[in-house]
């Protein structure tokens, strides 16, 4: 058997170093967009209502301050050893980091803006698409870069509730064969992973927001 | 004295802030800085503090160059106000303005004697000394940023626009302040703004600077006014400088006519008396002597029911300008001013022709140009 | 068996509250780690993040640091170090440690770049040499955010922790890990609980901390 190839992955773990990859933004990625799709109207129900910003974010944080590692034991009551144990929590610290961000995002458009977009009559849920939700961009994207890279270095942890960590996996593996190669493996690969997300947000945010290219250019 | 020496400053990017600008600030008198946008006033002013560094020419204090100095202990020794004021949040009023006394090293109580001393200097309430900046006016701030500055008894005061956050009617409060507690403490302040009119009734001397960091002229404000050195000076100076130089001439020789001025209690013989051929209309005052407004004197003389007329505002005799008295006359519905003394009550009235009579003597003795175009048109 | 029975069982059994597997041990050593590595990562970060925010620059670099620290996988950092060094504390801490330095390091330099320009201006105009700037003017507006960000870090810190029992050290995860290896949920669910209580005395006491150590004249903002 060839010990010695990088991409190589034990048979036990039945995949290969792609599909561990896949998998890996699979359980990393749907949680960041299951956290979005939550933060979005929560977000703007805190930026319009301020009362309800407060608890909002005190009982994200409660959550945010389980462990992940106990987060997914507990699960495992009501899903098993699956996919969604796995997701249900990184979706939750998701939601943690990307509502503030949204908050924040929405806080600063100008009352100025916000005055004429309504003046021009626009109603609120126009507004908050098409005049509120653009300029917060950049913000949202700040908040999405810190989850998304979070939560693909979290998975990771899966593997420990029953080979439910995709590349994580190559890490028992590397501790009961003793080979170090697959802990590089897993370690950069994530890493790895988490930085190239990094660089698409970043140019997403180009993209979507061509007017704020020459603040971000100083 | 302040002595900025043929100083340049130009950026990297090759844009020129100031260049090779020439003054001399007198010692214990207010000089004014005054431009558009991007004339270099600001940066002129922060050069003295060494906040900026000149790119050539020099700025001696007292006849030593500033850069002899350690840059701290210069500073020190100048007093600081900003736009904002730029207190700090984290320290209560007392606290920011003992801040530079305690950096030099003063103790505590003797710090917080002397910001307490200062709160009231500036006019502020000392009950507000454990107060954090947040919980202050606009123009609390400032009074507190004045006060900061004054702290350690520094000989120079630099302030760079630091009116022109604050609405119109408490500007005009600190300015006044300003003035008083010039009148006390005879500091020498370099004063920047961008408002002509400011510079005018702050200033003891104003240089006003063009695009480009030039100076453009440098005097007197009523000089300024009555003979402006070119266009520019004159484009900036606005299009009622006639009226605003007016507010350089006082009042005290002034003829007034006292006769048209009757108590309301005034029996009809007594209006008759007091009616004049040049105006149909009377003064009434109040049994005090202050006035109270206009009436048409025949129908009073007459016992008819008559009405006020109301006078606009009075001049103060002796004190006010000749633009106060040119004002109350414009805004007078008979066209006469009325002139008070200094506890408010009546002692004459002036016609419109005898202020612009006033005016064309005034200018006969101090101003060759034509400064008076304004008036007279 | 619904989580409050686990709970109910778990703090409930014999000799849970002494001896070297009791609470009170095991909670000492979890603040122990957790502590050591959130000072080993205040000392790394915040003298960085205060000096370029205080210059303005690095701030590209910075980003870019922070998301490389943040991408690591701390779990597979732990196994890789272990794995490398053989048993020892400092897997366990590196892992931590780079945890909560991104955040640290990330808000002071935000937060030093947010006090605003006219403060440090009145300062310097003053006669403030620059590290008075620094330590008297900068850091006391801007302690609020600071406080957020390295609260932000010893709470991932806090619920991280947990990882030291996979490599045969203490604190809470032991229950956690130990729990699971004897499927035994009672104790992985008192372990979890016992994580998340003290991540959430944490937040209290950085509460009470930005109530001590912040001026209400900054708080209030």
């Amino acid at each position: 058997m060839n010990h010695g190839g990088f991409f190589e992955v034990p048979s036990d773990l039945q995949n290969t170093w792609w599909g561990l990859v896949g998998w890996q933004c699979e359980l990393a990625l749907l949680p960041v967009l299951y956290g979005l799709i939550l933060a979005l109207p929560l977000g703007m129900l805190c930026a319009r209502f301020r009362w309800i910003y407060p608890p909002v974010l005190g009982v994200a944080t409660v959550f945010y301050a389980i462990p992940s590692l106990a987060f997914f034991v507990f699960l495992i009551d009501y899903y098993g050893e699956s996919d969604i144990t796995v997701e249900i929590p990184l979706t939750v610290y998701s939601l943690v980091v990307l509502i503030p961000a949204i908050v924040d995002g929405m806080r600063s458009v100008s009352e100025d803006t916000r005055a004429a977009a309504t003046a021009m009559g626009f109603g609120t849920l126009r507004r908050y698409l098409q005049v509120e939700l653009p300029i917060a961009v950049p913000a949202v994207i700040a908040g999405l870069r810190v989850a998304t890279v979070s939560s693909v270095s979290l998975v990771s942890v899966g593997m420990l509730i029953g080979n439910e960590g995709a590349l994580g996996n190559l890490l028992s593996d590397a501790l009961s064969y003793h080979r170090p190669l697959l802990a590089w493996d897993a370690v950069l690969s994530i890493a790895v992973i988490g930085v190239v997300l990094d660089a698409l947000l970043v140019l997403a945010r180009r993209l979507l927001t061509p007017w704020a290219r020459k603040a971000t250019a100083k | 004295m302040i002595v900025i020496d043929a100083v340049t400053k130009r950026y990297p990017d090759g844009t020129t802030a100031v260049d090779r600008l020439t003054l001399e600030i007198p010692d214990r008198s207010i000089t004014v800085l005054v431009g558009p946008s991007g004339c270099g006033k600001t940066t002129t002013l922060r050069m003295i503090n060494r906040m900026v560094d000149p790119s050539g020419g020099r700025i001696l204090l007292d006849g030593h160059d500033i850069r002899e100095r350690p840059v701290n202990a210069l500073r020190r020794s100048m007093g600081y106000v900003i736009q904002h004021a730029g207190l700090f949040p984290h320290r209560t009023v007392i606290e920011n303005i003992a801040t530079v006394p305690r950096l030099l090293g003063w103790d505590r109580s003797r710090a917080r004697a002397r910001g307490l001393e200062l709160m009231e200097r500036v006019g502020l309430d000392t009950a507000l000394a454990k107060r954090y900046p947040y919980q202050l006016s606009g123009g609390q701030q400032q009074r507190v940023g004045v006060a900061r500055a004054l702290a350690a008894d520094p000989p120079v005061l630099l302030m760079d626009e630091p009116f022109s956050a604050v609405d119109p009617i408490v500007r005009k409060g600190l300015q006044d302040e300003l003035l008083r507690i010039q009148a006390d403490l005879g500091k020498t302040v370099v004063f920047v703004t961008h408002d002509i009119d400011e510079a005018i009734k702050l200033g003891d001397m104003v240089a006003v600077l063009r695009e480009g960091g030039r100076l453009a002229q440098y005097a007197p404000p009523a000089e300024l006014l009555s003979a402006p050195a070119d266009e520019f000076v004159e484009d900036f100076l606005g299009a009622d400088r006639g009226i605003r130089h007016l507010s350089f001439f006082g009042t005290e020789g002034l003829e007034l006519t006292a006769e048209p001025i009757v108590a309301e209690d005034a029996t009809t013989e007594q209006v008759r008396a007091h009616t004049i051929p040049q105006t149909p209309y009377v003064l009434v005052t109040d049994t005090e002597g202050r006035p109270r407004g206009w009436t048409h004197a025949a129908d009073r003389a007459a016992g008819l029911p008559t009405e006020l007329l109301p006078y606009g505002h009075a001049f103060t005799y002796g004190q006010d300008s000749l633009r106060a008295a040119l004002d109350s006359a414009v805004l007078s519905p008979t066209g006469w001013a009325v002139a008070v003394d200094a506890e408010g009550r009546a002692i004459g009235v002036a016609a419109q022709e005898t202020i612009a009579a006033a005016i064309r003597g005034a200018h006969a003795t101090v101003g060759p140009r034509d400064s008076v175009r304004g008036v007279l048109a | 068996m619904n989580l409050f029975g686990y709970a109910q069982q778990f703090f409930d059994a014999p000799g849970r509250w002494s001896g070297a597997d009791g609470i009170p041990q095991r909670l000492l050593e979890h603040v122990q780690y957790s502590a050591v590595a959130l000072l080993i990562a205040m000392v790394i970060a915040l003298p960085v993040g205060l000096l370029t925010g205080h210059t303005g620059r690095g701030g590209n670099a910075l980003s870019v640091l922070a998301t490389a620290a943040r991408a690591l996988p701390s779990f597979g950092l732990l196994v890789l170090l272990t794995i490398l060094m053989g048993l020892g504390m400092t897997p366990v801490m590196v892992p931590l440690v780079a945890l909560a330095v991104p955040p640290i390091l990330v808000t002071t330099y935000e937060a030093i770049r947010a006090v605003d320009p006219a403060l440090v201006d009145a300062a310097r105009g003053m006669g403030l040499p620059r590290w008075r700037v620094l330590a008297q003017v900068e850091l006391p507006v801007a302690l609020p955010l600071i406080l957020s960000g390295i609260r932000s870090g010893a709470i991932q810190i806090v619920s991280t922790a947990t990882i030291a029992a996979y490599v045969s050290f203490g604190g809470l995860g032991r229950y956690i890990v130990d729990g699971l290896s004897q499927v035994d949920y009672a104790k992985v669910v008192g372990g979890a609980i016992l994580v998340a209580a003290l991540a959430l005395a944490t937040l209290g006491f950085f509460w009470a901390l930005n109530k001590v150590l912040v001026s209400p004249g900054v708080r209030r903002r």
